[in-house]
């Protein structure tokens, strides 16, 4: 357990040095953010039903979705992909760890700082001044944060399945650029499912993608009660569940068709 | 019994193919085309514990791939092999820990980290005790002169800096076998001497067997004992270097430099191959001239400064050794 504990601990120093980032990063959530919360308010101005998301539930969904967005962008291992262009990767295959454990622990570094650093900012930043509301109960941020810990394994674990798929592809620019973007959509970071027509809940339901962001926001904004935790909480850990599996049968597979590159 | 094990291993890379040109990248969206390679065919070799061998071939010979095998980083489509007992690819977690292993063209340190951090990673990740890891850190630190660097982030070390802190990095678990690719490529003559002289001292005190590959005939000649030459993917020499050299030619060479620089110089039993200023290098087979006749059959005829016996560089016999199988 040492060497994964390490290797997180590592990847989390290293994440600590992009402070800069995290403040680009920032500036660029706050206004899109601003940017979705505005074309909301003018949609709910016009809206002839009454939405099934009330607008101070659509703006602080929307902010939680700035918030979390490092948290729910599924990406693969930067570091890997570099080793796999260059041949490094040899070096990960030759040290004494399970590979998948030591990605995933990877992942969940890569993903916790970055979220961390843009957070808590963004979240004071939009309380304060843009409407941001804070849980309805102590019920409804527990269940919150209890969901929040699936949304970060979620992410973490497809997010190594597409680090392996770079032992397909090497480059992977194909993958990397669709999954994420398509999984954003799907997860309510653009739009919040609830406003999508009814006939594709059940389209969602079957995905694993809500769970990265849609579930735990309404359990925040209390549309969801918090007795809802434990469905939220099987369906995140039924998929964590399929994708270390699949994660992990296809590294064994990735591993014996390995060609290392060059050298 | 033998360390390491190898017998009749092949590996085969599919290299999808595309024919040249725009119409050639749309027919390979349809249909792709594989080649395949044959990186190493039927190779077999058994190394005792101690050894220091060297494994020599052109680009492209097979060399890394056999130690990336070895080091349980690819499967190989037939074959056996055994390190230390273990089937590299099938144990790979238990076999990698009493391994080391460098690339010489790459690091396995941390780029963004100082070394003694990256030391201390892999302290964890191979799981070592920290009484030894202390010792086996003190050790390497005082031998390859490391304390100026172990708090330097690893992107800001030279060459040869980093070559030295990953040769340290692959030694501070205490591997008893040690797989180097080409440690010393593109080091400066310095850092090559000191990287030869750490290799040669923990393989005569700690008992380190070591398997390189390597380009610099230098390295060969000044650390193995053993060398194996692999060409195509098959091995075609396994012994001495003493050996190697008598299966391609017994040529020696004797270097004169006369006091007359206008004087050609004329013997029986030897050839002149080069002629610059006051020196003139004879060719000659010991066999059939024995050397202590040719000096005396030289030293009588002409006035002589300095002369000195020489074998021909080990790169010209490797050199020979290939065209001579080409043929």
């Amino acid at each position: 357990m040492k060497a994964y504990w390490s290797v997180f601990r590592a990847r989390f120093t290293v994440q600590l040095q992009y402070r800069a980032a995290a403040a680009a990063g920032l500036v660029t959530q706050a206004f899109w953010g601003l940017l979705r919360v505005m074309v909301l308010e003018a949609f709910y101005r016009s809206a002839e039903a009454v939405p099934p998301l009330s607008l101070p539930e659509a703006i602080t969904y929307t902010w939680l979705g700035q918030c979390l967005f490092r948290l729910i962008f599924l990406s693969p291992d930067p570091e890997v992909r570099e080793m796999m262009r260059a041949g490094t990767v040899a070096y990960e295959m030759a040290r004494p760890v399970d590979l998948y454990a030591f990605w995933l622990s990877r992942a969940l570094a890569d993903r916790i700082v970055p979220t961390v650093l843009r957070a808590v900012p963004m979240a004071v930043l939009a309380t304060v001044f843009f409407g941001m509301q804070f849980p309805p109960s102590l019920g409804a941020l527990g269940a919150w944060a209890l969901a929040l810990v699936g949304a970060l394994f979620l992410s973490a674990a497809i997010s190594v399945l597409l680090t392996v798929s770079l032992l397909w592809t090497i480059a992977g620019e194909g993958i990397t650029r669709l999954v994420p973007a398509v999984a954003l959509f799907l997860s309510g970071l653009y739009i919040p499912l609830p406003l999508f027509p009814e006939w594709c809940q059940p389209v969602f339901d079957l995905l694993p993608f809500r769970g990265l962001g849609d579930l735990p926001f309404r359990l925040y904004t209390g549309h969801l009660p918090p007795e809802a935790v434990f469905s939220v909480i099987l369906r995140q850990w039924v998929w964590i569940g399929v994708f270390v599996l699949l994660g992990r049968s296809a590294l064994r597979q990735g591993m014996r068709r390995l060609v290392v590159q060059g050298g | 019994m033998s360390q390491i094990v190898v017998e009749g291993l092949t590996k085969t890379y599919q290299i999808a193919e595309r024919e040249p040109g725009p119409w050639g990248a749309v027919r390979g969206l349809f249909r792709r085309r594989y080649r395949r390679v044959v990186a190493v065919r039927d190779v077999s070799f058994s190394v005792e514990s101690g050894e220091l061998i060297g494994y020599v071939g052109p680009n492209g010979a097979g060399k890394s791939t056999t130690i990336k095998i070895l080091a349980g980083i690819l499967v190989p489509d037939s074959g056996r092999c055994r390190v230390l007992g273990r089937v590299p690819w099938r144990e790979r977690v238990a076999h990698t820990a009493r391994i080391g292993v460098v690339f010489g063209q790459r690091t396995q340190l941390w780029w963004d980290l100082p070394v003694i951090e990256s030391f201390e990673l892999l302290r964890d990740i191979y799981r070592v005790p920290e009484t030894v890891y202390r010792k086996h850190r003190d050790e390497l630190v005082d031998r390859l002169e490391l304390s100026p660097l172990l708090d330097t982030p690893v992107r800001q070390l030279s060459l040869g800096q980093r070559m030295r802190c990953d040769l340290a990095a692959a030694l501070l678990h205490g591997p008893a076998v040690l797989f180097l690719d080409e440690p010393t490529i593109g080091l400066d003559a310095a850092s090559k001497l000191a990287v030869r002289d750490f290799l040669w001292e923990i393989n005569r005190e700690r008992n380190v067997t070591i398997l390189l590959t390597t380009h610099d005939m230098d390295d060969i000649e000044a650390l193995c004992s053993r060398v194996i030459v692999i060409a195509d993917g098959e091995v075609f020499y396994d012994g001495s270097l003493e050996g190697l050299r008598a299966r391609v030619t017994n040529e020696r060479r004797l270097i004169v430099d006369l006091e007359d620089p206008g004087l050609p110089l004329r013997v029986e039993g030897a050839v002149e191959i080069q002629r610059e200023g006051h020196r003139r290098v004879l060719s000659f087979d010991p066999t059939k001239t024995p050397t202590p006749l040719l000096i005396a059959d030289v030293t009588a005829k002409y006035p002589v400064r300095d002369l000195f016996v020489e074998n021909p560089p080990i790169e010209e016999i490797v050199a020979q050794l290939y065209r001579d199988r080409e043929r």
